[in-house]
């Protein structure tokens, strides 16, 4: 057996409730019940999370960079679509 | 006197849960794949952890100035209790899952029962390990059904090997007096009960697996009585290695 036979899935960790599920690696297993245990005997030994997301890297559709100038370069010259202009509380310590 | 039958008892699971993680330790760099190193590795080291904190509870009861170094290290083949199951070289992936997934499937039912020991110690090593277990044997579980109704070759192996343990797994299910005298007093489960509940597990599983549970009739003891195969020497000798040469040498 070896790991090129088998898929490959991307992980996703949520470190404490409330917070969101985060990329953290990606593993090799036969099936998504496998990558699972995998993901929970790689990333989470010590302590590292409350909820497990597996996917199969196959079915993440990815943007390319040949589409970057068409996606991304016409918002350059939009700064009124950011919410730069305000000034924000001091209370509110992360946006 | 009960307190000499619990530092024997506490030793006895201790010797199990230590060489059987001795055993999966052996996979470390060899395992089929990386992600399944980690995670046998994984389970080698609760078995370990689950031995520190058995003997660390014999230790106190003797009060001898041995530490759990000590017990694990410093005794000889003889001296050992463990069940024979837990000894067998670890073979190929095969006999180490199956062998896994019998030792799960009892572990699971006997340490939920350890819960409600009266002696507050091992069932609070009880309440901790059974939870570890549980996740064990579903892991063991799981490789059941991917190597029994796997490949041809996945399958003859596993089938080969469910033959080559079946006789070491009624050992699991025999008390020794002390721990029969403990069961007598609520400190300990009573092993022989668990047995239907652990048949039922495997019947489900082998099924479900496409294998087969073997009808032959022998089995082999000796375990608790310090009556070991050849292959515990050959372990220890490794295991205590560095203990040895340099007794009480630390990190």
């Amino acid at each position: 057996m070896t790991t090129e036979a088998m898929p490959l899935f991307e992980v996703f960790i949520r470190s404490k409730r409330g917070l969101d599920h985060r990329h953290v690696g990606s593993l090799h297993a036969q099936d998504h019940r496998q990558a699972l245990e995998y993901a929970r005997d790689t990333y989470t030994r010590r302590g590292e999370g409350v909820s497990i997301w597996v996917v199969a890297s196959s079915d993440i559709v990815a943007s390319q960079e040949s589409d970057s100038a068409s996606f991304y370069d016409p918002l350059d010259d939009k700064p009124y679509r950011h919410a730069t202009f305000y000034k924000l509380p001091d209370a509110v310590d992360n946006m | 006197m009960p307190s000499n039958d619990l530092f024997t008892y506490s030793i006895a699971l201790a010797d199990d849960a230590l060489i059987l993680g001795q055993r999966l330790t052996e996979w470390v760099s060899n395992a089929p794949t990386l992600e399944e190193e980690l995670a046998l590795a994984n389970v080698a080291l609760d078995h370990i952890g689950r031995a520190r904190m058995f003997y660390g509870h014999a230790g106190q009861l003797v009060d001898d100035g041995r530490s759990e170094d000590d017990l694990a290290f410093g005794r000889d083949c003889r001296e050992f209790t463990n069940l024979l199951i837990n000894e067998l070289p670890r073979g190929d992936f095969a006999f180490t899952m199956v062998r896994q997934f019998f030792v799960d499937a009892f572990n699971v039912p006997f340490l939920t029962a350890l819960i409600q020991s009266s002696e507050p110690t091992l069932a609070a090593i009880g309440a901790k390990a059974v939870k570890e277990s549980t996740y064990h044997l579903r892991r063991s579980r799981d490789w059941m059904l991917r190597l029994g109704d796997g490949s041809a070759e996945s399958h003859s192996r596993t089938q080969r090997a469910i033959d080559e343990l079946w006789g070491y797994t009624p050992e699991l299910f025999e008390a020794f007096a002390a721990e029969d005298r403990l069961a007598e007093a609520g400190l300990a489960p009573d092993r022989g009960a668990l047995k239907s509940q652990w048949r039922n597990t495997v019947d489900a599983t082998f099924a479900e697996a496409t294998l087969r549970c073997p009808t032959a009739a022998w089995s082999v003891r000796g375990g608790r009585g310090g009556v070991h195969t050849e292959h515990l020497g050959h372990l220890l000798a490794q295991m205590q290695y560095l203990q040895r040469t340099y007794p009480g040498q630390q990190w």
